[in-house]
C-alpha cells in the first residue's frame, strides 16, 4: 500500500496540566474516510487543530504527504495541502457564497499586487481559473442556486455546505471535517454524506471526520478511530471497532 | 431658509473631512482590531512631508510621489516593527502602543522638519460659488469630490479584488482566513499601507485648509465622535458620521450659539456621540459584537 497522506505519532497536548492528547499515534491512508469518534472532552477537535496548527502539539510528529514537523502554523499546513471545516460554520458572513469560495482560492494566488491592480500578466489567467474552480465546486455542491447571496441570510445546513465548498476548491489533499452534519435533520445528514462520499470518491480527497452520528460514522467511513480522555482505545476498520470491548465501554454503551 | 441650507451645506462639506480621517481608522480598525491612535499623527506626518519637499522646490506630482512612498512605508513599518510583535495582546495593549507610535512620529517630524506651521497651497482658490442660490466654498467642493473618488477607489478595492477579499475574510472571521492559507501578516501590511496613502489624501487636504502644523493631529479628537456615531467598523460609517458631526456642529453654532454664549462646535460632536454611545453603542453601522456564552 502507498505511504499514508497522514502519520500521527506520539503526539501529546496539554492545557495547564490536563493532557488533552496523550501519545496518540495512528494511520490516515491516502483515500480513505477515517472516523475520529468518542465522548465529548475526549480530545477530538484538539487532534484536528494540531494538524492544521491551530493548536502545537507539546510532543510527537506529524508526517504529511511525506513532509515531517510538530507544530505547523495554519497557514503554512494550508498550503501543504490540509482543508477543514469548523464545528461551529466560522464563514465569512458578510461575503457572498462565491466570494467565500473564492478566498479558499486565494492562497493559490501568484500575481503580484501590481499585476492584480491592473488586471495585466499571469492576472487574467488566474482570474480566468479561479472562476471556473470556484463554478465547479459551487455546482459540485450544489449551491449554484445560492452563489450571490450573503451568507449569513443563508440556512444552517446551505452554510455548511459552504465552509465544505471553500475547504475543498483549493484542492486539499487532506481534508479535516468537524462534526459537519451537527444540528443537522435526518435528511440533511443523508445529502451532507452523499457530499462527502462524492468528495472522497470523484476529488479523491482523504477525509479525517469528526461525528457523533454512529450510523453515519458506521455508513461513510473505512477506518474508525476512538478517543478517551485523550488515549485511543480503537482503531481499526468500522465492524472491528463494533466490536472492541473497550470501545463499547467507552462510548457505544454509554447512554448518550 | 438660504441661510440654513447654506449652513448645512458648509457643514456636511467640512464633515466630509471628517470622515477621511476617520476612514483611516475603520481601514486599520476593520482588518486587525487596533484603534489606531497615531492615523492623526500620520496626517500631519504626510502634510509636513509634502511641504517640506514643496518648499524645496519640488514638483507637485513629484512631492506628491514622495510622500506617498514614505507614508506607505511609515505605515508598513508601524505594523512590522511595533505591533506584530504584539499579536494576540489584548486591545489595550495595542492602543497604547499606537498611542507610543504617535509621539514617535511626531517627535521625529519635529526633529527632522521643524515646528513652524507652513502654509500648503493645493492650487485650489478658495472662493465661493454660487449653485442654486446657495455659496458654497470651492475648497469644500474639491475635499468633497476627492473624498468620493477616495471612497469609491476603496470600495472597488474591498470588493472587486482578491486582495479585498481576503481583507473582509480576515475581518469576518481570522481563524477561518487562516486555515485556508490566508496570510494574514502580508495582509495587514497592506491595509496599514492603505492607511497611509489615505493619511495623505487626509494630510494634504487638512494641510491646506488649516495650514500645516502640529495641532493637525488633533483632528483624530474630531474623527472619533464621527467613529462612535457612523460605527468603528463600517466606510460607509465613516462617511454618515462625518457628515452627522459637521452638519451638527454648524447647525448647533449657528442656531444653539446664540443662546449658549457661542463656541458650541468645540463640543456639540462630543454630546452627540455619548448619546448615540447611550442609543446605539455600535454606531449606526458598526456591527454589536456577540459574544458566546
Amino acid at each position: 500500500m502507498a505511504e499514508p497522506v497522514l502519520q500521527l505519532r506520539d503526539v501529546s497536548l496539554s492545557f495547564k496540566g490536563i493532557k488533552a492528547l496523550n501519545a496518540l499515534s495512528f494511520n490516515v491512508e491516502r483515500g480513505e474516510i477515517c472516523a475520529l469518534i468518542g465522548p465529548n472532552g475526549a480530545g477530538k477537535s484538539s487532534l484536528l487543530n494540531i494538524i492544521n496548527g491551530v493548536y502545537r502539539a507539546d510532543s510527537g510528529s506529524i508526517t504529511f504527504n511525506g513532509e515531517q514537523f510538530v507544530r505547523i502554523r495554519p497557514a503554512r499546513a494550508a498550503h501543504l495541502g490540509v482543508g477543514r471545516t469548523f464545528q461551529h460554520n466560522a464563514l465569512f458572513r458578510h461575503l457572498s457564497v462565491l466570494d467565500n469560495v473564492l478566498a479558499g482560492l486565494i492562497r493559490h494566488c501568484r500575481a503580484t499586487i501590481v499585476e492584480h491592480a491592473f488586471g495585466i500578466g499571469r492576472d487574467r489567467r488566474e482570474a480566468r481559473e479561479f472562476n471556473r474552480r470556484v463554478d465547479e465546486i459551487v455546482a459540485f455542491l450544489d449551491l449554484t442556486k445560492h452563489r450571490d447571496k450573503v451568507v449569513a441570510t443563508l440556512p444552517y445546513g446551505v452554510q455548511k455546505r459552504v465552509d465544505l465548498a471553500r475547504a475543498l476548491v483549493g484542492g486539499p489533499s487532506l481534508l479535516l471535517l468537524d462534526e459537519p452534519m451537527a444540528g443537522m435533520n435526518q435528511d440533511e445528514k443523508q445529502e451532507m454524506s452523499g457530499f462527502i462520499l462524492e468528495t472522497n470518491t470523484r476529488l479523491r480527497t482523504s477525509i479525517v471526520l469528526i461525528e457523533h452520528d454512529m450510523s453515519v460514522v458506521m455508513g461513510l467511513s473505512h477506518h474508525v478511530v476512538v478517543l478517551d480522555y485523550g488515549r485511543k482505545v480503537g482503531d481499526g476498520s468500522p465492524e472491528q471497532v463494533r466490536r472492541n470491548p473497550d470501545v463499547i465501554a467507552a462510548y457505544l454503551g454509554t447512554a448518550h | 431658509m438660504s441661510f440654513f441650507v447654506e449652513t448645512l451645506v458648509g457643514g456636511l462639506l467640512a464633515g466630509v473631512m471628517y470622515s477621511l480621517v476617520a476612514i483611516g481608522f475603520v481601514l486599520v480598525f476593520k482588518a486587525s482590531g487596533v484603534f489606531n491612535f497615531a492615523q492623526g499623527s500620520m496626517v500631519l506626518c504626510a502634510a509636513l512631508t509634502f511641504v517640506t519637499l514643496r518648499d524645496k522646490g519640488l514638483d507637485f506630482w513629484l512631492a506628491a510621489l514622495i510622500t506617498l512612498s514614505v507614508m506607505v512605508v511609515l505605515g508598513i513599518a508601524v505594523e512590522r516593527v511595533v505591533l506584530r510583535p504584539l499579536v494576540n495582546r489584548p486591545q489595550i495593549t495595542l492602543f497604547m502602543a499606537t498611542l507610543g507610535v504617535s509621539f514617535m512620529i511626531e517627535g521625529v517630524a519635529q526633529i527632522a522638519m521643524g515646528a513652524s506651521v507652513h502654509e500648503l497651497d493645493l492650487g485650489i482658490v478658495d472662493t465661493p460659488i454660487e449653485i442654486g442660490g446657495v455659496q458654497v466654498s470651492q475648497f469644500d467642493l474639491a475635499a468633497a469630490g476627492t473624498a468620493g473618488i477616495l471612497v469609491i477607489a476603496l470600495s472597488i478595492f474591498f470588493n472587486k479584488t482578491r486582495i479585498g477579499i481576503a481583507l473582509r475574510a480576515i475581518a469576518d472571521d481570522p481563524q477561518a482566513a487562516l486555515s485556508i492559507g490566508i496570510r494574514l501578516q502580508t495582509l495587514w501590511q497592506i491595509v496599514w499601507g492603505v492607511a497611509g496613502f489615505v493619511s495623505l489624501v487626509a494630510g494634504l487636504l487638512w494641510g491646506a485648509r488649516q495650514g500645516v502644523q502640529f495641532a493637525l493631529t488633533l483632528v483624530v479628537l474630531k474623527a472619533l465622535p464621527v467613529l462612535i456615531i457612523g460605527g468603528f467598523t463600517s466606510m460607509a460609517g465613516a462617511i454618515v458620521g462625518g457628515l452627522i458631526v459637521g452638519a451638527g456642529d454648524s447647525l448647533a453654532e449657528i442656531y444653539l450659539g446664540s443662546l449658549l454664549g457661542g463656541s458650541v462646535s468645540t463640543w456639540f460632536a462630543y454630546v452627540l456621540a455619548v448619546a448615540f454611545l447611550l442609543v446605539r453603542p455600535a454606531g449606526l453601522f458598526g456591527e454589536a459584537p456577540i459574544e458566546r456564552i
